[in-house]
């Protein structure tokens, strides 16, 4: 059972009271964009054995979206953080550094 | 039509008692949740997060960071509505009058702790969760907040389209036989 702490209203939700939004930071192309930019944010997805990064929202809770940062393999969560932000804070970049050291996931590392 | 309500939520007598409240007054205020926000609209009963608090003829309850349900007696909607809009002014802000949205139950006795820990994934040992806290989450498959307005009782609301499914599952919840004694 995974458990993360809402960075909105501090509960640790387990997920039972949450909804999953699927990856996080995907860059939105809409009309205009290129067949392979709209394909890619619709289709193309990281499907990573070890550090993730995901959306949930507090659905059964205070309502709010937010990031998670986490571990798919042993379900080990660094952190979660507030949906404000195009990339994890730097803090949550550290915490997973000093337990996975040379981690990388898209373009961050 | 109250007739009917009436008829689907006869109060219960299990280890714990489950009764419907009759309707009350409810308004959803969103906006900045600060005293230059939505404290204009309840004053000085800005409650902290996660907290309810009672104020003059209402209770005000956090429920998000930009959110707070105001609950007071019926007939007092309007005019509370009224100079809520008033104080907020041309601010960016919610005031809606919800009262129909949503149902409200009690549950009382000494084992209410243990019927709540039942339906939702909430700490309930006394001294984890206690009078003063608004807790959102959910009771079974639906979302429901609750709080506790002394150690033996508890208040819960739903939304009103689910409020038989609320009422049935703290029936058997609550049923004699059942007891966990948990906390006794
Ligand atoms: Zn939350």
């Amino acid at each position: 059972m995974l458990i993360f702490e809402c960075p909105y209203c501090g509960i640790h939700a387990d997920e039972t009271e949450l909804s999953p939004g699927g990856e996080a930071h995907l860059k939105r192309f809409g009309p205009g964009a290129s067949d392979e930019d709209f394909e890619g944010y619709l289709f193309m997805r990281e499907n990573p054995k070890g550090v993730h990064f995901e959306r949930w929202r507090h659905s059964n809770g205070c309502g709010k979206w937010f990031h998670a940062a986490r571990c798919t393999m042993t379900l080990e969560v660094f952190g979660t953080y507030k949906a404000q932000t195009f990339e994890p804070p730097q803090e949550i970049k550290d915490k997973i550094t000093a337990k996975r050291p040379g981690w990388s996931w898209r373009t961050f590392s | 039509m109250s007739e009917t309500e009436t008829a689907s939520f006869p109060p219960f007598n299990g280890y714990v008692t489950v009764s419907k409240d009759a309707s009350i007054g409810m308004i959803t205020l969103r906006g900045a949740l600060n005293s230059k926000g939505l404290g204009l609209a309840v004053g000085k009963s800005l409650p902290k997060e996660r907290c309810i608090l009672d104020a003059k003829d209402m209770q005000v309850a956090w429920m998000s960071p930009d959110e707070l349900m105001v609950l007071c007696p019926k007939e007092n909607v309007a005019n509370l509505e009224a100079d809520f809009q008033k104080s907020l002014g041309s601010q960016h802000a919610l005031v809606s009058d919800v009262s129909d949205a949503r149902a409200v139950f009690t549950l009382k006795g000494t084992n209410v702790r243990e019927v709540v820990a039942k339906l939702a994934p909430v700490d309930m040992a006394p001294g984890h969760f206690g009078t003063g806290e608004m807790r959102r989450t959910r009771f079974g498959q639906i979302a429901a907040a609750f709080w506790m307005t002394a150690d033996d009782e508890v208040k819960i609301i739903c939304f009103r389209s689910v409020a038989q499914y609320m009422y049935q599952q703290l029936c058997v919840c609550a049923a004699r036989g059942s007891e966990l004694d948990l906390w006794t």
